[in-house]
Formats: C-alpha cells, structure tokens, sequence
C-alpha cells in the first residue's frame, strides 16, 4: 500500500514526523498531523465501516465530529480501546491501531449484507409488526438474534486505566466556537483585561473552517496568517484561557455550561498523571455561541456508497490533509458554496465536474470562476443514482427540461463524488438554551429568536456566512464592532429535499439517516401510518437518533416530512435538541469519583484506634464503623458474644461517635423542641436529658435521640446515624417555612464531638478516676442527667445515659481529643477488663432490652403507638409536627401492627431480618401475612436467640404461637413482650 | 391491516404502499361517552380496555402534545411486580401478567423482554429489606428470589463484585419474569387497537377546563379545539395531573420533579439483564438497538423543566462505572429528562374524586410504566362501573386523609 493520494506539498500536517497506523492489521502510513480519515484516504482507503441496518459499505463521509458513516474501533494501546470513533476527529498517531466494525466475518465479506437485499421487508417500524408467534419465542429466538445484528461496535472488555478531571470555572465570556466569528467575539471580549475570556472549540486548533481555507483572504493577508496573528493576540492576553479539543456539549439554567477537554487521546504515550479529559463546569457572564454550520447531503438513490462525501469535505482534505480524495471526481450541488471545493480539488490536480441542479441564471460568480479554473459544469442537472458497491464508480445524472422534468440518465464516471445540499446552522447548544427557534425561509433553516439566557448567536450558527460578515457578527455579539475585507463567500443554495427522479423508479434507497439507515421511502411510510409528528416520525423510522444526532440528516428529514404533510417545515417543527452535542465518555462525567472517592468515607475521630485492633469495619451511610472487634481467629458470633456478655457482667466501650448532633439554641429553643417532638421539653430542667420521638408530618416515627439541655436556650440533640443529615433538613425546613417567627439557631456539631459510650456495672468506677469536677454518685448524677465538666484535662459532655440497659455514660469530647480521651479511658479500665465492642454488639445489646432502632423497627409506616411508645407522645400539647395525622382514622384504627419479641421453638434458631409472619403456614397462596421480623440475633447473655417483629395486634397476641418463613419454609414462634432482660431496669440505676 | 409476517411481505411486494394509518386523525365530536384526559400509555391503555372490555366505544383520548410523548415516552422501561405490600403486589402483577400476552392481544410487538430484573444489595439494611420483599413475594405467589454475590456475577457477568469497592456487592434480590419493553411501541399499540375499536384519539388538544352540571357532577371538558360535553372524566396526566385537576378545582397530593435518564452509544450485547441499585442510584440494561439505558435520580426541587441537573447525571454515571468499569470509556449519547408526579407514600392514585364523574389515575411517579396494562385495565373498569376493580381499591385518593398509606418507598428505605 502507498500514500498515493498525499499531496507533495500544502496541508497542516507535519511532514517531517512520518507515523503508521493500522487499519485492520494493515500498515498505513501517514504524518503527524493527520486525523485518522485523513491518513487512511491518503492511501486510497474509504470503506471503512458496514451501516446499522443494511450493513452496507459505507465511506467517510464528512470531516467533523457529524460524521455518521465512518465510525471505528480505536485501540490506543494499554487497554484504551473502544467502539464508535468518528474516523475524522480521532487524530493519528504512531502505532494507533483503528478497526472496522458491524460486519461478520470480515469487512469486505459481510454476512449481514444480506439485510440489505431484505431490504423491502425491513423497512421501518418492521419489528412492530412482526416477531410476535409464538410468543415465548421474542425472548429466547427473535431478540437475541435482532440484539446480535444490531450495535455497532465492541464495548471496551477490559478496565479503564484512565483518569478523568473536573474543574469548575468562571468567565465573564465563554466563546464557543474558534472559528472566525468566534476568534473575533474573543479578541473584543478580551480587549478588557478585568474580563476572563474563555474560547473552547472541538478541533486539535482554532481556526474552524478558516483550517481549510487555503484561498481567501482577510485583509490582505491568507485565512491562516490571519488566524494565527489573532490566536496570538489571545494568548498572550492573561484573561484569555484557550481550550482546544474541547466541546461544549450541555447548556444548563444560569449560563452554566458542560465542557468536555480532550487531553491525551492524541498522544501515543500520554504524560504520567495526565487526565484523559476534564469536565468543565462554566457558570458565564455571557454565552457566545460560534458554532458553525454543517452542510446537507443530498438524498438520491444509493447516495451512501463509500467514496461519496460532503463537498465542502473534499475541500478541507484537499487543503488541511493535502489529500485528494479522488482523481476524477463529481460533485453534484445545489448551491454555491460546493465550487469552492471544485475550484480547490481542480487545483489540486484532479479531474472535476458539477453537477448543479440549478439553472445557470440563478447560479452567481462562482459558476464563472469554476469555468475558468477548468472545472466543468453542468447547470439545470439532478443525480438519481451512483453505482459502484464498495467504492463508487460513477453518478447517475439526468438534465432537467424547461418543466423540470427529468431527462435521459447518464452515468459519469468517478471514483469519488462530493454532494451539497446547502448548510444548517449548529443550533444545538442555543437550542438547549431554551431559546426559541426562528425558521428563516431565505436560508431554509431554523435560526436562533429569543434568547432566552445571556447568551448570544454569532456567524454561521444565525446563518452568517459570508467572511466579513461573519467576524464582523463576531466582534458585534462581544459588545464591539470590526469592519474587514475578506474574500467573498460563496453562500446561496436552492433547497432540495430530494433530487429530482424520474417517475417509476423502482423502489431506491436514499439515504436520509445515514447511520440509521433511515431512507426517504421509510418517511413516506411512517406518514402513511400516520406518522405525522415530527417527534413521531423520528421514534418510527430512528431519523435522527443515531450517534450523530442527526447534525447532517435532520434538515432533509424535515424537509421530507413537510413534503408529504403538503406543508411547511415551519409547521412541522423541530425536534428537541438534547445534549450531549457529541457523545462524551462516561468516564468525563464521573471523573475523580472513583473507588474510595465514589463516595467519601467518613471516619471517627477514633478510627485508628479502631483499625490497629483489627476491628471488622460495616457501612453506615457514609460511616465506616466499627463492626466488631475479632480476637485471634473468632468468628463474628464467637466476638459479638463475647462483646455482649463482657458489657453485661463488667464493662464496655463503644465509639458513638457517629451519632448525628445538632444544637438547637436561642430563646425560643424549647418551644422549638416542642414543636419538633412529640414529647414535652419545657419543663426539661437544665441538666436533665430527655429521649426524644419525632414524627414526620404523615403521624409516622421519623428519627429518634437523646436531647440534653444544657441551659435554659441551649439543647444538645442527638440522632440516629444515618437520619443526621435529614433531620437537620426537616428542623430547618419548619423553622424556615413554617416558624420564622421563632429565635432558634441550628448547628450540626456532629464533627465537632467524640462520643465514647463506656456501659456496664463498672463504667463509674472506670472513669471516676479521670474526672475531678463532676459529681458521678447516682444521687448526683442520676440516669438521664447531663454535666459539663473535665475528663482526662480535656472539657467534655458528660451523658448519663444508655442503649444497652446497663449503668452507662457516654463522653462527648471535642473531636480532636477523641483518641487520646478513649485511650485514658480505655487504660482506666483495663483493671475491669473492658471490652471495646462494635455496632454489631450494640444492636444485640439493644435488642435484649427491646430498644428500638429507627429504620429497623420502623419503615417510615410505624406510629408510636405502634412501638409501644404512645406515652412519649405528648397529649396536652397543643401541636407537634405529626399530631393531626396521628388522629386519622387508620391510624387509630385496630389491626395495625404491633411491636412485639418472638421466641422460636428452636433454641438456636436465628430468624432472618424481614421474614414475613402467617398465623396459618397451610393456606393456599396469596397468603395472609400480619407481621414480620425486624430484628433477630443470637443473645449469649439469655443464652437463645431472640427476635423482635411487628405483628398486626401484637399486643394481643401474647403467648400465641406463630409461623415465619425461613429460606425452605416456616418456623414457630411465640408471641413474647419485647423486652427480654432485666424488664424493671435495675441495672439501668446501679 | 392485521401485521405479521406474512403481511409484511405481501406488502413488501406491492412497496408498501398499502399500510393504512395505525390510527385516525379525528375531529373532536360534540358529545362522547367517556373522555381520557392524557395520551400517554396509561391513558390509551384505559381506552383500550374500556372499548374492549366494557363496550364504551364512543369515548375519545385528548392529548395536548404527540401520544406517548410524555413519560411513556421517556422512561427507561423497568418493568418488575416484585413490591412488598399485598396491595402494590396485586397491583403490578396483574400488569405483569398482562404485559406476558401483550403484543399478541395488541397484536403489534412491544417487545416484552422478560431478562430478569436484579437489584443488588450493598449493606445490611439492603439484605433485611430485600429479604423482606422476597418473603412477601414467595407468600403472594411473586417470584423473586434471593442471589448470592457470586451467583449475581453468574446471573450478570459484567459487575464487579470485588469486596473492595466503596459499596461491595453483598446478595442481589432477582425477579426472573421482569425485563424491558419497548416503550413507544406500547403506546402505539395501545393507540392503534383503541382506534380499530372506534376510539377517538385527539393530538394536539390540551384540555383547559372542567364543565360540571347543577349538581356539580362532570359535565364535558373545556379544550384548545373547543368545549366537548361528556358525563365521565377519567385524568391521567402524570406529571401534570396537578394542572389538570386544579382546573376542578381539586389540590392533589402530588409533588411534580424532573427525572432523568440516559443511553449510551449503541454496542453490540454485553449487558444482559436489567440491574437496580438503589444505595448507590444507578439503574442499567441494554435495548435491543444496543444502547445502554441509564436511569438517573430527580431532582432534588420540585419543577415543571424537563431539563434536570448535571449533578445528578454525573452521580448516576459514577456510579455505574463504580459497578462495570469497563464502561468508563463508554460514551453518553442523549440526556433527557421528564417530570414524574409523586405521592406522599410513593404509590399511585386510581380512584374516584369528591367530583362525580370525575375520575383520576395518577402519582406513578418513577417507575409506573411497569404498571400500564395493569393500570389501563383496572382503571377502566372503575370509570365503566363507577367503582373500583378489585386491584385497585384501596389506590384511593383518600387514603392520604384516613391514613391507609401504601408506603413502598418507606419500606425499602433505611435509617439507623
Ligand atoms: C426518566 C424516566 C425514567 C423512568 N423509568 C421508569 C422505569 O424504568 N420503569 C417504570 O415502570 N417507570 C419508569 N418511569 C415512570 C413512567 O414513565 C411513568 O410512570 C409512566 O410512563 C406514566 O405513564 P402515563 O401514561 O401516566 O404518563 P405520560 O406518558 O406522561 O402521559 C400523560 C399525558 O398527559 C398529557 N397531558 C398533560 N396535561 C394535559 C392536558 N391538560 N390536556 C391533554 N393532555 C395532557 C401529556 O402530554 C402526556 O402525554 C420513568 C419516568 C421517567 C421520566
């Protein structure tokens, strides 16, 4: 293989670093420089790639990231492979190897090619009507067989070794869009050094369509001396970020705006520690969208064989790749602006015909200069037809009569064609702005009305084409003005929505869709089943919906539809724009949130202690706490037994630190606490604690916690674990919305405070010793009372509280001094044997007492009552968030479920956690179910295991024998009051 | 015509140019029997039954955009019936068993793919609620059945199950008979079968007001084509049913958020069941055309923009690459979003209204596509009897009065 097709001289390539790459295994030579459809058509290469559907050979077909057609698979070396590459924004470099995909076995020898002459049953929506006998057979015969041929390529098999960055950014101006309206609004914008000016653009370099521009010139000087003065300009101005390869791909409320950089996708051997892409989030004073064009295809039949590209294509291969894609090529038009391509591709030394379907009085300059460069042309002619099957061979053309009726078929031969069809401003972004879309008859396209943000349209994006006019728009939308003679662009076209065809044609495939293989026939269709939403007409045929979103397809569609409507596009509409502009990697999006960042874990100030002895770690939320302390090879119900019983017969330690915290303080305090639960705290005495229920405003238990006064404005409240977060939420969201009247402030001190929980007989006797200004005798410091005072020198909170029914305080210390204060203590209690013991321990420990756990006993439908708790809920109160729900009539209504204990009759049978409750295991399903259990461990200090469960009139029921299903079927249990031990609580006032 | 096979290649034969519509572009008619408030899927579902089942055929479906152009056509088609209440439980397998025969009593394929639905649980509190959920179910004759972590890895090969991830995997619970279908294709079905059956569907006609008689029962509708006189309302609007109702003048219970949801690039299969997570909110299957169908979570501020955040897309794709991180340099091809209507205890309304004649199906929130055939059918029995069927008695709209909730979400979710 050669690189017959580079040029000896001309393009942005860089000569002097010659590359190969590989296309299928073969050898592909080509420069640095040079974008993966540029080195393989430099050496002749256009089938590339099998369609969706019809698996037929298809070619590249544009330049840019709207490419529909040629989409590779791309391997990068080190696992960075993956599917459906747009061959003409992947950029070459040495050893990148590139592989077709959607065809079995090979590339020129496609199985699937056969759908192609099934064609006539397989038009669309055909799936709808078909498939359906007998019916077992979609999910075990048809489906898989449709899912196996559709898809297009791989997905990556092997992990990402990959990084992803994210950056948020201000600008008073973001650019979108290097190409010179975009170049122009940036040079105004920046002019102001006070103003932070960011111009992003999706090429490797700025400079959009002025990057293939090798003729014209702008005040006097070549497109590109042009371009690069201004860049210049830009970077040396120190408000100017310039951000090449980067795509602005989502237009959120408040002018923020999603960026994603594309930083070493390039780069045969990416730099250590280098991102591959970085999301940036951009909140903007004002948005310049600069975003070009794209130009249409013409739909004729077969219009999709490889070889056959966009015109303006041509030109940017021809002049930025200094490759000729053809040596005899045709490009039929409709408008202007394809000369350009002629005259450049003529220059370039290949063989050129037009083909304008125009008649020669409405043609303008460009039809002489072509002439006279020695181009020839044919006016007044359509193209009904290509030959070739894997690379085309010639056009079919046909001259119109005066009545535009179609003359005689003639084939010119080629061995490449160029097609324009006019241009379709990039709406997309303004689109997703909200602004409202204006269609423009003179440029047969929808243009940007009303903005809607701060937000301005500039050049070619509003259908500004014309050079001069188009910096001049630029510099206009930055707040400035700039006047420059520039070259005349070549702009006018005449819409054709198909080509003209002879009457009778048998039945064709023009392409509309390209990737989706979505033909005119197939919206002729979807309107004749009445179809006729343009919304409608996309989800029918998949118009649109491929990885292009339709940027080079949506125009003809429309045009197509409003045809057979009989009526205008203006009242067919528009899709919706919905971002992203180009496909962005999962990867950018989830960026550094991975592994142990997904999701921060929050750890205790107690921790390591934690960790260095060889605690088992659960989940809570975000806590990672500890579970239970195994010693030497205990299993976890040898160590959790051994936990239990050590708090039961001397004393335990226990990290609470992730208890939620808020202090509610301020003159209305108490009022507030009120308010929020359902018992009463006014006459709480300073001093005094309090367990508290709160109810969210449907009547049922929300969360639950100790509250302290520690003065008269002052409560230290505390909640559950994972409720902290949500019960700040609901307390500010009464105080603000309901009580503004109130002087209460709220501050989560969770962070602020270690709380070591020390429970058993001797827990006073362990921490006497440490602490000299608090009182610690029961008549002193009786259970439920709170001090302030010293432990260990540090200040500290000191709860006389418990969640296991034994004698028990818990330290609230400042976080900082959590580690050192549990050591002391822990040292203090050595002579009493102290265990440290985990959460697994504390539920049991709980358990046995019949303390409930929100969340485990609760689920968001319990009441207190239901729990047994109807004394906490204060009667005389006059409000509380929750009261009028629980007087609805189902809520007071018997039959509702009951906190009850279960014994099973087998000793050491431990229940599952949601196991459902039947009074009679024998009845045909559906059964009756009236309960299930919510809590169920082994306790070694009763020496059986123990359950609690919510059953439908619990109370009632005690001592009646029930039935819980078990993995195989169901176990008996009695009925028992859920408090296992010590139900006077004795211990409790030790 | 009717479609099949056959019918396709006759018609291939004469270049399909026979097909006739799939339904009828009618004028609105002074007078119907019954009127649907809403094309969507539950919407032409209950026309469909109603004609079908109830004999009330001069009745008309009003839409005020493109039918099935609401959720119906947004969503990312989980379709499961393994709740945890005996109610919910009913309910959404009396869909599910419907959804079995559908393409075959619609006669138009909405692709049912019944791959199997697995959630996954991450904690403690995952197990015991899932556990809880698969006892229920086996007690109501619900398959659903617990996995191990190893046997999730059989079952869907591409998750990462490594224990050392921030959420390990720890069991899954697995409903075989769930799957996927294909959402437009259920409202197209059900439009096409309901107009074969002389149901009116009316596009592009937003229902504006409410006619009520002397005694304040239902009177007919106000509309953008006009007023159409009528004795029976049935609104099902889903994200704007608030809207709708307001305009007779009765506050539902509803709040309205923006849901999101996302696909990839088309692939060929790798992804071979539908997988849930709820602890870290991601769900993901694969259609058939090869994308990767991504749920996202709402918003967390009520709205009417069908446009959510970036932060959410980005958390729900962290996610997923936190479960398959092969899918890292996989590409997001379209973001969108729709706006969901949800209910203080999560489940749906399909009741009757303090306004005689005027009925209301509604508050499916996230996940009520699974729903639609169940929904269309019971619905239309409660506006052809004036009462409800069985399954969805107590869905009232007074439950949130007397307290009867039906609190799915409560249920499965997690405190400590
Ligand atoms: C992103 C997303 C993902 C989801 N994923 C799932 C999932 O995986 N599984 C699942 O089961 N569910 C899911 N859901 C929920 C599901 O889509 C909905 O519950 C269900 O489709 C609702 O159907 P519907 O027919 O009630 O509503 P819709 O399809 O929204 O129909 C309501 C119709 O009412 C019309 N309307 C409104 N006001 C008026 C008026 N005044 N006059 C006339 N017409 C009016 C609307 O235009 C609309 O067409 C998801 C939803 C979203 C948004």
């Amino acid at each position: 293989m050669t690189t017959a097709f580079r040029l000896p001289k001309g393009g942005r390539i860089d000569r002097t670093k010659p590359i190969v790459v590989r296309f299928n295994g073969r050898e592909v030579p080509a420069f640095q420089g040079d974008t993966a459809a540029s080195a393989l058509l430099a050496n002749g290469i256009h089938f590339v790639g099998r369609s969706f559907k019809y698996h037929r050979p298809r070619g590249i077909m544009s330049h840019g990231s709207e490419e529909p057609n040629a989409l590779l698979d791309v391997d990068r070396g080190g696992n960075r492979r993956e599917p459906n590459n747009r061959a003409t924004v992947v950029e070459a470099f040495d050893g990148l190897a590139l592989k077709s995909q959607n065809h079995w076995p090979s590339l020129t020898f496609d199985v699937g090619e056969i759908n192609d002459r099934l064609g006539a049953i397989f038009v669309a929506g055909f799936y709808y009507k078909t498939f359906m006998w007998p019916p077992k057979f979609w999910t075990s015969v048809y489906e898989p067989i449709i899912r196996r041929a559709a898809g297009l390529g791989q997905a990556p098999t092997a992990p990402d070794p990959d990084r992803y960055a994210q950056r948020h950014a201000h600008a008073e101006v973001l650019v979108v869009g290097a190409g010179p309206a975009g170049i122009a609004a940036a040079l105004v914008a920046s002019e102001d050094p006070n103003k932070r000016v960011i111009l992003c653009d999706e090429q490797a370099e700025p400079g959009g369509a002025l990057l293939h521009d090798v003729t014209s010139e702008i005040d006097g000087v070549p497109t590109s001396a042009w371009v690069k003065a201004a860049i210049e300009t830009l970077d040396a101005r120190e408000n100017v970020t310039i951000l090449p390869r980067t795509t602005a791909f989502g237009y959120f409320n408040h002018n923020h705006v999603a960026l994603a950089e594309r930083i070493t996708d390039h780069l045969r051997v990416p730099l250590t520690g280098l991102p591959r892409e970085r999301l940036w989030q951009v909140r903007a004073g004002r948005v310049i969208l600069a975003t070009g064009a794209h130009e249409r295809p013409l739909v004729f039949a077969d219009n999709d064989r490889p070889g056959i590209m966009l015109a303006e294509s041509l030109r940017c291969f021809v002049n930025r790749y200094a490759v000729l894609p053809g040596r005899q090529i045709v490009i039929a038009t409709t408008g202007a602006s394809a000369y350009r391509a002629a005259i450049d591709l003529k220059a370039a030394g290949a063989s050129v015909t037009v083909v304008d379907l125009r008649l020669e009085g409405d043609c303008g300059t460009e039809l002489v200069a072509a002439v006279h460069a020695g181009v020839e042309v044919l006016t007044n002619h359509t193209v009904i037809g290509s030959h070739g099957r894997q690379r085309v061979t010639g056009l079919i053309v046909a001259k119109l009569d005066g009545n535009g009726a179609v003359g005689a078929p003639r084939v010119l031969a080629c061995d490449c064609a160029g097609m324009s069809g006019g241009w379709t401003p990039a709406v997309h972004l303004f689109s997703q702005s909200r602004g409202k879309l204006r269609f423009d008859s003179g440029l047969d396209a929808f243009v940007p009305g009303a903005s809607v943000q701060a937000e301005t349209s500039a050049g070619s994006c509003r259908g500004v084409y014309d050079l001069a006019a188009t910096i001049a728009d630029g510099a206009k939308a930055a707040g400035g003005s700039r006047a420059v003679a520039a070259s005349p662009t070549y702009t006018s076209f005449q819409p054709a929505r198909i080509m003209p065809a002879p009457p009778g044609q048998k039945p064709v495939k023009a392409f509309v869709d390209f990737q989706n293989d979505v033909t005119a026939k197939d919206i002729k269709l979807a309107v004749a089943e009445g179809f006729t939403s343009i919304e409608h007409v996309k989800r029918y045929t998949t118009t649109g919906m491929a990885t292009d979103q339709g940027k080079t397809s949506n125009m003809n569609a429309l045009g197509l539809l409003a045809g057979q409507l009989a009526t205008e596009i203006p009242a067919v509409g528009t899709t919706t724009f919905r971002l992203p502009y180009t496909p962005v990697t999962f990867g950018t999006f989830a960026g550094p949130n991975r592994g142990d960042l997904f999701d921060p874990a929050r750890v205790t100030p107690i921790h390591d202690w934690a960790v260095a002895n060889g605690a088992k770690f659960e989940d809570v939320g975000l806590w990672k706490r500890a579970w239970y302390f195994p010693a030497r090879d205990e299993t976890m119900h040898q160590a959790v037994a051994r936990e239990t019983k050590a708090v039961r017969t001397s004393a335990g330690i226990f990290d609470a630190s992730t208890l939620g915290k808020i202090e509610v303080t301020g003159a209305d305090a108490a009022e507030f606490m009120n308010r929020i639960y359902t018992n009463a705290w006014t006459k709480l005495e300073v001093g005094r604690c309090r367990y508290g229920l709160m109810l969210k405003e449907d009547g049922y238990v929300f969360d639950d916690g100790v509250a302290a006064r520690l003065s008269p404005t002052l409560f230290h409240v505390t909640t559950t674990t994972g409720g902290a977060p949500r019960v700040l939420a609901h307390m500010e969201d009464f105080l603000q919305t309901e009580w503004p009247d109130l002087k209460v402030f709220l501050t989560s001190i969770t962070e602020q405070w270690a709380v070591i929980a020390v429970q058993g007989r001797r827990a006073r006797e362990m921490i006497a010793p440490l602490i000299e200004d608090i009182a610690l005798d029961d008549a002193a410091f009786p259970h439920m009372a709170v001090r302030t005072g010293h432990i260990a020198g540090v200040p500290c909170r000191l709860f006389r509280v418990s969640f296991t029914g034994e004698l028990g305080f818990e330290i609230n210390v400042p976080a900082d001094y959590g580690q050192a204060v549990w050591e002391a203590v822990y040292e203090s209690g050595r002579r009493f044997d102290v265990t440290p013991y985990g959460t697994e321990a504390m539920h049991v420990l709980r358990a046995e007492k019949g303390y409930i756990i929100v969340g485990q006993e609760t689920d968001g439908t319990v009441t207190p009552d239901d729990l047994g708790l109807s004394g906490l809920v204060g009667k005389a109160k006059r409000d509380f968030v929750g009261k009028r729900s629980l007087v609805r009539p189902d809520v007071v209504a018997t039959g509702r479920k009951q906190l009850v204990g279960l014994r099973t009759g087998d000793l050491s049978l431990i229940l599952d956690e949601g196991a459902q409750i039947v009074a009679d295991p024998n009845q045909t399903v559906p059964m009756k179910m009236i309960g299930h259990v919510t809590s169920s461990y082994m306790s070694a200090n009763i020496g059986r295991s123990i359950a609690l469960a919510l059953v439908v009139d619990g109370r009632r029921r005690m001592n009646e024998r029930l039935h819980v299903t078990t993995p195989n079927g169901f176990a008996q249990a009695t009925v028992v009051e859920p408090v296992f031990l010590d139900p006077e609580g004795v211990r409790l006032h030790a | 015509m009717r479609f099949s096979l056959l019918s396709l290649v006759r018609n291939a034969f004469s270049n399909h140019q026979n097909w006739g519509r799939q339904w009828r572009q009618p004028e609105p008619k002074k007078t119907y029997d019954a009127i649907i408030v809403g094309a969507g899927g539950h919407g032409l579902a209950t026309a469909f039954y109603l004609a079908s089942e109830h004999g009330l055929t001069n009745i008309a479906v009003i839409e005020k955009g493109w039918l099935g152009g609401g959720n119906t056509g947004r969503n990312t088609t989980i379709i499961r019936s393994n709740y945890l209440y005996d109610e919910s439980a009913a309910l959404y397998d009396h869909a599910l068993k419907l959804w079995e025969g559908l393409s075959q009593a619609l006669n138009y394929n909405v692709m049912y793919s019944a791959r199997g639905v697995l959630m996954l649980a991450h904690n403690h509190h995952d197990v015991m609620s899932f556990k809880r959920h698969i006892y229920a179910n086996r007690l109501n004759g619900v398959d659903n059945e617990w996995l191990s972590r190893e046997q999730v890895k059989d079952f869907c090969p591409p998750l990462n199950i490594s224990p050392d991830i921030r959420y390990p995997v720890v069991g899954g619970a697995l409903q075989r008979r769930g799957g996927v279908a294909r959402h437009d294709a259920v409202a197209w079905g059900y439009a096409r079968a309901a107009d074969a059956l002389g149901v009116d569907i009316i596009q592009n006609c937003e229902v504006t007001g409410f006619k009520r008689d002397a005694s304040g029962a239902i009177a007919g509708v106000e509309t953008t084509r006009g007023p159409i006189a009528t004795k029976k309302v049935g609104v099902v609007a889903a994200g704007h049913t608030s809207v709708v109702m307001a305009r007779a003048g009765l506050r539902m219970p509803l709040e309205s958020f923006p849901l999101q949801a996302l696909v990839s690039e088309p692939v060929k299969p790798v992804f071979p069941c539908v997988v849930m997570s709820n602890t870290i909110h991601a769900y993901i299957s694969q259609s058939d055309k090869g994308e990767l169908v991504i749920g996202a979570g709402t918003d967390q501020y009520v709205s009417y923009s069908q446009q959510g955040g970036l932060h959410v897309t980005t958390h729900t794709l962290d996610a997923i690459c936190e479960l398959v991180p092969e899918f890292r340099r996989m590409r997001m091809l379209r973001n969108w979003g729709g706006i969901v209507d949800v209910t203080p205890d999560r489940s749906p309304i399909l009741s009757k209204t303090p306004i005689a004649g005027l009925y209301v199906n509604c508050g499916w929130g996230t996940g009520g596509f699974k729903a639609t055939p169940g929904s269309g059918h019971a619905f239309a029995h409660t506006i052809a009897h004036d009462t409800p069927h069985a399954v969805n008695a107590p869905f009232t709209l007074d439950r949130f009065r007397t307290g009867r909730l039906i609190d799915e979400a409560a249920a499965a979710a997690v405190a400590h």
